[in-house]
């Protein structure tokens, strides 16, 4: 693998549309509930233990040649709100799109004929690391760092908070992070054994309830 | 409500039936219900042990309803509850509790177990509405909700968890409901909470500081033609279509009654659970 291109995926300007997505702070700005850097560490915290362990384990999956459309399905079962659904959709077909111009293969042209509307965001990263040479840890990283990257810069525009402080909230989750990419990583490895049964299903009840308020909104800054 | 308090003698003397042992409780219902031929529906299995008493009480129309009566305290720690409901072709039931679920510390090491599998066939309906889990202080319980239905099969589940008793620190609770329709996923939820769940449980993203959080899955063969559209019900519940003919509530509430509330609201305005039939009385 070419750690390189870790980098290439990882990066904040790789043209995947992620920008457009507040991974649910804003509604939370909204709510009252994020008023400071702590409360979004707070906010980051259960995100990366809920959905970022959830979208890493399905990362990790697709990385390691897992059924993509066993695992779309799983991320469909996890994700109730169906704005995130379409959020998820819509952000995996940016992807997608971005992934065949940078990584052309097969398999990506496979996948994207078989979901005209999108595959989960977090299935398609995971094919998208295969198709650069990335292993499941890779993947499980990227999407993981996502989950709480998202929510961090949002917060600056939305908050008006120092961008010093927020990228310092993430500096300080990065120990939980590798944790969680471990256990997502795990649960993939067994997943090809026991099925989709065996990823993760943690769920983030405020994070689903949000993003439905969020959606009805007639103005917002941010898709979701 | 069901448990009082950790009383191991008042357990043993109850649990006569179930295996009671230094590593804790073991106990099982298992109820079948069937068509009966006549437009009724028969319980073909009652069975129950110690904790886990399932009582015939009065059904109406082509509906058997049971009532799940708490014998002893518990689930504790180390206990392992489990239950199994099955529902045959055009069978109707309904399960309720008689009082809420207490999860409490035990003397045996490690968490308590509670599972719950239910299954429903073609044409039947199972209605599985128990009351409140509470999770106590310093108790530590795993909790699975399985339920398999067939294609045309008909669901309506409710499950609230309440963070400690009032004013209470609540104990660690993990939940997992998973909802299968012609062997698909249609829901897949954990929710993990308390001292020792992953960080942020109680943050801003996850719960915010509320103590009572529930899900209401209502499942009907015709949601597959006409979804329910997802809405807003007040601040901190939302009704949402899933991907298959299903609907679900999600809601958090500051207290159990609140939640109860919210989820009585929102099965009332889903409509009648079967065609023809009055709204149901959620007890």
């Amino acid at each position: 693998m070419s750690r390189a291109a870790l980098l290439v995926l990882a990066d904040g300007r790789f043209p995947a549309g992620g920008h457009a997505h507040s991974g649910g702070a804003e509604a939370a700005v909204r709510a009252g509930r994020i008023t400071s850097a702590a409360d979004l560490a707070d906010f980051c915290r259960g995100r990366l233990q809920t959905t970022g362990l959830v979208a890493a384990a399905l990362a990790a999956a697709a990385a390691l040649g897992h059924d993509p459309a066993e695992l779309d399905a799983a991320a469909d079962a996890r994700t109730p709100s169906p704005a995130l659904r379409v959020a998820a959709r819509k952000l995996g077909r940016q992807l997608m799109r971005a992934a065949r111009a940078t990584w052309p293969t097969a398999e990506l042209d496979t996948v994207a004929r078989a979901f005209p509307k999108g595959a989960h965001q977090p299935v398609v990263l995971g094919l998208t690391a295969r198709a650069a040479g990335l292993g499941p840890e890779d993947a499980a990283h990227c999407a993981a760092y996502e989950s709480v990257s998202g929510p961090a810069t949002a917060t600056v525009r939305l908050l008006g908070l120092d961008p010093f402080d927020a990228t310092g909230v993430l500096a300080r989750l990065a120990p939980e992070l590798d944790g969680v990419v471990e256990r997502a990583v795990s649960a993939a490895r067994l997943a090809a054994v026991d099925g989709v049964d065996a990823l993760p299903a943690a769920s983030a009840p405020l994070l689903e309830i949000g993003a439905e308020a969020h959606a009805a909104w007639p103005v917002r800054l941010f898709a979701s | 409500m069901t448990a009082v308090a950790p009383n191991a003698a008042a357990a043993t003397a109850s649990a006569a039936a179930a295996t009671a042992s230094a590593a804790g409780v073991r106990a099982a219902a298992r109820i079948v219900a069937r068509d009966d031929g006549r437009g009724g529906t028969s319980l073909r299995v009652l069975e129950g042990e110690g904790p886990l008493a399932p009582r015939r009480t009065r059904g109406s129309g082509a509906e058997a309803h049971v009532l799940l009566v708490g014998a002893m305290s518990g689930p504790l720690g180390g206990d392992r509850f489990a239950v199994d409901a099955r529902v045959g072709s055009g069978a109707r039931l309904r399960i309720g509790s008689a009082a809420a679920t207490l999860a409490l510390p035990g003397q045996a090491p490690g968490e308590a177990r509670y599972d719950v599998r239910l299954t429903v066939a073609d044409g039947g309906e199972l209605h599985w509405l128990p009351e409140q889990l509470i999770s106590a202080r310093a108790s530590d319980l795993r909790v699975t909700t399985r339920v398999d239905l067939a294609p045309t099969a008909r669901l309506v589940l409710r499950e609230e968890q309440v963070l400690g008793r009032a004013g209470e620190t609540p104990g660690r609770l993990t939940s997992r409901l998973t909802v299968r329709i012609g062997g698909r996923a249609v829901l897949d939820q954990e929710l993990c909470c308390g001292p020792g769940a992953p960080a942020g449980w109680d943050g801003p993203a996850v719960l915010a500081g509320h103590r009572a959080v529930g899900q209401l899955v209502v499942v009907r063969p015709e949601f597959a033609r006409t979804p329910v559209a997802a809405r807003m019900l007040g601040e901190g519940a939302v009704l949402v279509p899933l991907a298959g003919p299903a609907a679900l509530v999600s809601a958090v509430a500051p207290d159990a009654l609140l939640l109860r509330r919210l989820l009585d609201e929102a099965l009332a305005a889903l409509g009648p659970a079967t065609a023809g039939e009055p709204a149901p009385d959620l007890r």
